[in-house]
C-alpha cells in the first residue's frame, strides 16, 4: 500500500473529472474529500464498485438512488463507522485533504472530530439538550463549565434551535419534537466543531415544515461546512446540493453538477431515475 | 364483555392473594412472637449477648445477629456488585461471540447450583485458602459467607443487568463512536446510564438473594454470636440462627418466641430495603 507516501505528500489529488477543471471554484486546491477506485464489501458481498470521486470543500454533495444502492455505505466509509460492523472490508483510497483517512496510524478520534454525522432517524441521548451537545466537547476533554456553555450556545444557534430550547436546556432531549431533535442532533454534531458533516437521509423522517427548516440550515451551514447529503428526494438533492452523485446498484453513475445533472445528464440511468422511470 | 371481567377479576384475584398471603405471614409471625414482645422480657431483646440456651441466665440479645448478618450482606454486596455489573458490561459489549456462546451457560450453571453445595465449597475449599492466606484460626468467618453469597448473586445481577445494556438502542452508541468516543467512553457515558435503572433493578435482586440466604451463611460463617466490623471474624446470621435453632427449641419458650422476633425483624428490613428500590427508580422516572 501506499498510504504512507499519500499521507506525506498530500499534494497527491489527481482524479478529477476534465469537466470540471474549467467550472468556476472547482480546481484541485478546493478538494477536501477524494475518493479513488473504492470497493467496499459487507463480508464476501461486495455493494460499493470501483467508486471514484471527488467532493469539494464548503460545497454541499448530495448523494442519490434508489434504496439499497450503497448511498449510506459510502458515506459511512468517509468517517469510518462501518469499521464497527464485523466483516466488512474495503480498497482503493479516502483522502481527506490529501490523507489517507484508512492508513494505519489515523487516528480514529481526530478523524471523526473532523468529519461529523447526523443520522437517518434523529438520535439524540435521553439526557438533557444541554449534555446532548456538549457530549462531544466534554468527550474531547473540556471540562471548563463556561466554555461549554459557549460551545453549546453557539451550537444551538448555528442549528437554528437556540430560540426554541434556550429556556429548557436542562429538560430531557426525547421531549422535544422530531424536527427540534434532528436539528439538536446537527448541533450536538457542530459542538465538535467539524469541517466535514455528513447527513443520511436528515428529513426523511421529518413534516414538510421541519425539512424545510432543515434544508434551509443546510444552505447556511455551507459557508463552513463541507456536507455531503444523502437523499432519496430528488427536489431535496435539487434544492440543496452543489453536486450530486447517482448511484446505482453500487455503482458510481454519474457525477456532476446538481444542475447538470438535472436539466442534462449524460447518462441514459441518470436521465431515467431523475424523471421518475424507475426508483 | 363478560371475558373482560373474568380476566380483570382473576388478576384483582391474584394481585389480593398475594398481599393477603403476606399479611398471613406477619400475622403468623405476630402471634408466636406476641407473647414474648408484650412480656417484661421484651427488653433482653436489645442486649448485645446471644446465649438462648444457659443453666443460669439466657440472653436474647439480638443486636450481634443483626450486626453478623449486616456486615456478611455489606461485604457480599461489596464484591457482588461491581463485580456482576462489570461483567455484565464486559458480557454485552465487549465479549465476541465465542466468548459469550461460552459464558453464558456457564453462569447460568451457578445460578444453578444448590447453596449446600456452595457451602461445602466453602468450607472444604475456600476455608483453608482464607486461613493460609490470612494465617487466621479459621477460616469459617465473615468473608467466607460474603465471598460465597456474592458469587450467588452475582448470576442475577449480570443476567438481569445483560439484558437492560443489550436493550439499550443501537442508535446511541452510533451517535457517541460518530462524535469521536471511544468504545470505553460510549459504555460509560451513554449505554450504563441509560441502562441505569434495569442495572440497580439488577442489583436489588442480587442483594435480596444475599439477605435471604441461610444454608451457606449457616454452613461457612463460624456462627459465633459477636458484635464485630472485621470481616475475619466468625459471626452468626439472622437467617441461619433461625435455620439451626428452630428444629430443637420447646415449643412456646421464651426462646422459641425470641426467634420469630428475629423472623420480624428480617422481614421489616427486607420491606424497607424493597422500598427503598422502589424510590430509587420511582425517583429515576422508571
Ligand atoms: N450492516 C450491513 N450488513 C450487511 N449488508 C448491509 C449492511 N448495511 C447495508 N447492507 C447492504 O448493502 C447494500 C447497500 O446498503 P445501503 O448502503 O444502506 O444503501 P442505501 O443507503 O443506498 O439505501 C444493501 O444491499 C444492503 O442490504
Ligand atoms: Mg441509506
Amino acid at each position: 500500500m501506499s498510504s504512507d507516501t499519500l499521507n506525506n505528500e498530500p499534494a497527491i489529488k489527481t482524479h478529477i473529472p476534465d469537466s470540471f477543471e474549467d467550472g468556476q471554484g472547482c480546481t484541485p486546491n478546493n478538494i477536501k474529500i477524494s475518493v479513488k477506485d473504492l470497493n467496499f464489501f459487507y463480508g464476501i458481498r461486495q455493494v460499493l464498485f470501483d467508486i471514484s470521486l471527488n467532493i469539494y470543500d464548503k460545497k454541499v454533495t448530495a448523494f442519490i438512488g434508489p434504496s439499497g444502492c450503497g448511498k449510506s455505505t459510502f458515506l459511512r466509509t468517509l468517517n469510518r463507522m462501518n469499521d464497527i460492523i464485523e466483516g466488512t472490508r474495503h480498497n482503493g483510497d479516502i483522502l481527506i485533504d490529501g490523507n489517507d483517512i484508512y492508513a494505519e496510524k489515523v487516528n480514529l478520534v481526530e478523524l471523526r472530530k473532523k468529519v461529523g454525522m447526523v443520522f437517518q432517524r434523529s438520535n439524540p441521548f435521553p439526557k438533557s439538550v444541554f449534555e446532548n451537545v456538549a457530549y462531544g466537547p466534554r468527550i474531547h476533554g473540556i471540562k471548563n463549565k463556561s466554555e461549554l456553555d459557549d460551545i453549546v450556545e453557539k451550537s444551538l444557534k448555528n442549528a437554528g434551535l437556540w430560540e426554541e430550547v434556550k429556556d429548557r436546556l436542562t429538560s430531557n432531549a426525547l421531549a422535544l419534537s422530531g424536527g427540534q431533535q434532528q436539528r439538536l442532533c446537527i448541533a450536538r454534531a457542530l459542538a465538535i466543531d467539524p469541517e466535514i458533516l455528513l447527513m443520511d437521509e436528515p428529513a426523511s423522517a421529518l413534516d414538510p415544515k421541519s425539512t424545510t427548516r432543515v434544508e434551509d440550515l443546510i444552505s447556511e451551514l455551507k459557508e463552513n461546512y463541507t456536507i455531503v447529503i444523502v437523499t432519496h428526494s430528488m427536489q431535496q438533492a435539487a434544492r440543496v446540493s452543489d453536486y450530486t452523485a447517482f448511484f446505482y446498484e453500487g455503482d458510481l453513475v454519474e457525477f456532476d453538477k446538481t444542475k447538470k445533472i438535472f436539466t442534462m445528464p449524460a447518462k441514459k440511468q441518470t436521465e431515467d431515475y431523475i424523471t421518475g422511470r424507475f426508483g | 364483555m363478560w371475558k373482560e371481567k373474568a380476566i380483570k377479576i382473576f388478576f384483582t384475584g391474584a394481585a389480593t392473594t398475594s398481599i393477603v398471603v403476606v399479611g398471613l405471614i406477619f400475622l403468623f409471625l405476630g402471634k408466636e412472637a406476641a407473647p414474648f414482645i408484650f412480656s417484661e422480657n421484651v427488653a433482653k431483646l436489645f442486649g448485645t449477648e446471644w446465649v438462648p440456651v444457659s443453666f443460669e441466665k439466657e440472653q436474647f440479645g439480638v443486636l450481634p445477629l443483626i450486626t453478623g448478618s449486616f456486615l456478611v450482606t455489606f461485604l457480599a454486596i461489596l464484591f457482588a456488585v461491581p463485580f456482576g455489573v462489570l461483567s455484565a458490561v464486559y458480557l454485552s459489549e465487549i465479549a465476541t461471540k465465542t466468548e459469550q456462546e461460552i459464558l453464558k451457560p456457564l453462569i447460568e450453571l451457578l445460578a444453578g447450583i444448590p447453596s449446600v453445595v456452595i457451602g461445602f465449597f466453602g468450607i472444604i475449599v475456600l476455608s483453608p485458602i482464607l486461613k493460609n492466606t490470612f494465617g487466621l484460626e479459621s477460616g469459617l468467618n465473615a468473608i467466607n459467607g460474603a465471598i460465597l453469597l456474592a458469587l450467588m448473586a452475582t448470576p442475577t445481577i449480570i443476567t438481569i443487568s445483560d439484558d437492560a445494556i443489550r436493550s439499550v438502542s443501537t442508535s446511541y452508541k452510533q451517535a457517541s463512536i460518530a462524535l469521536g468516543a471511544s468504545k470505553l467512553q460510549t459504555i460509560w457515558r451513554v449505554v450504563v446510564p441509560d441502562a441505569l435503572s434495569g442495572i440497580i433493578a439488577a442489583v436489588m435482586l442480587g442483594i435480596g438473594r444475599v439477605i435471604g440466604e441461610t444454608m451457606t451463611v449457616l454452613m461457612v460463617t463460624g456462627n459465633a454470636a459477636i458484635i464485630t466490623a472485621n470481616p475475619f471474624d466468625s459471626v452468626r446470621t439472622m437467617t441461619a440462627t433461625i435455620a439451626a435453632e428452630m428444629g430443637e427449641v420447646p415449643f412456646g419458650s421464651d426462646h422459641y418466641r425470641v426467634l420469630f422476633c428475629i423472623g420480624i425483624i428480617l422481614l421489616l428490613i427486607t420491606f424497607g430495603l424493597n422500598m427503598i428500590a422502589q424510590k430509587v427508580l420511582r425517583r429515576r422516572g422508571v
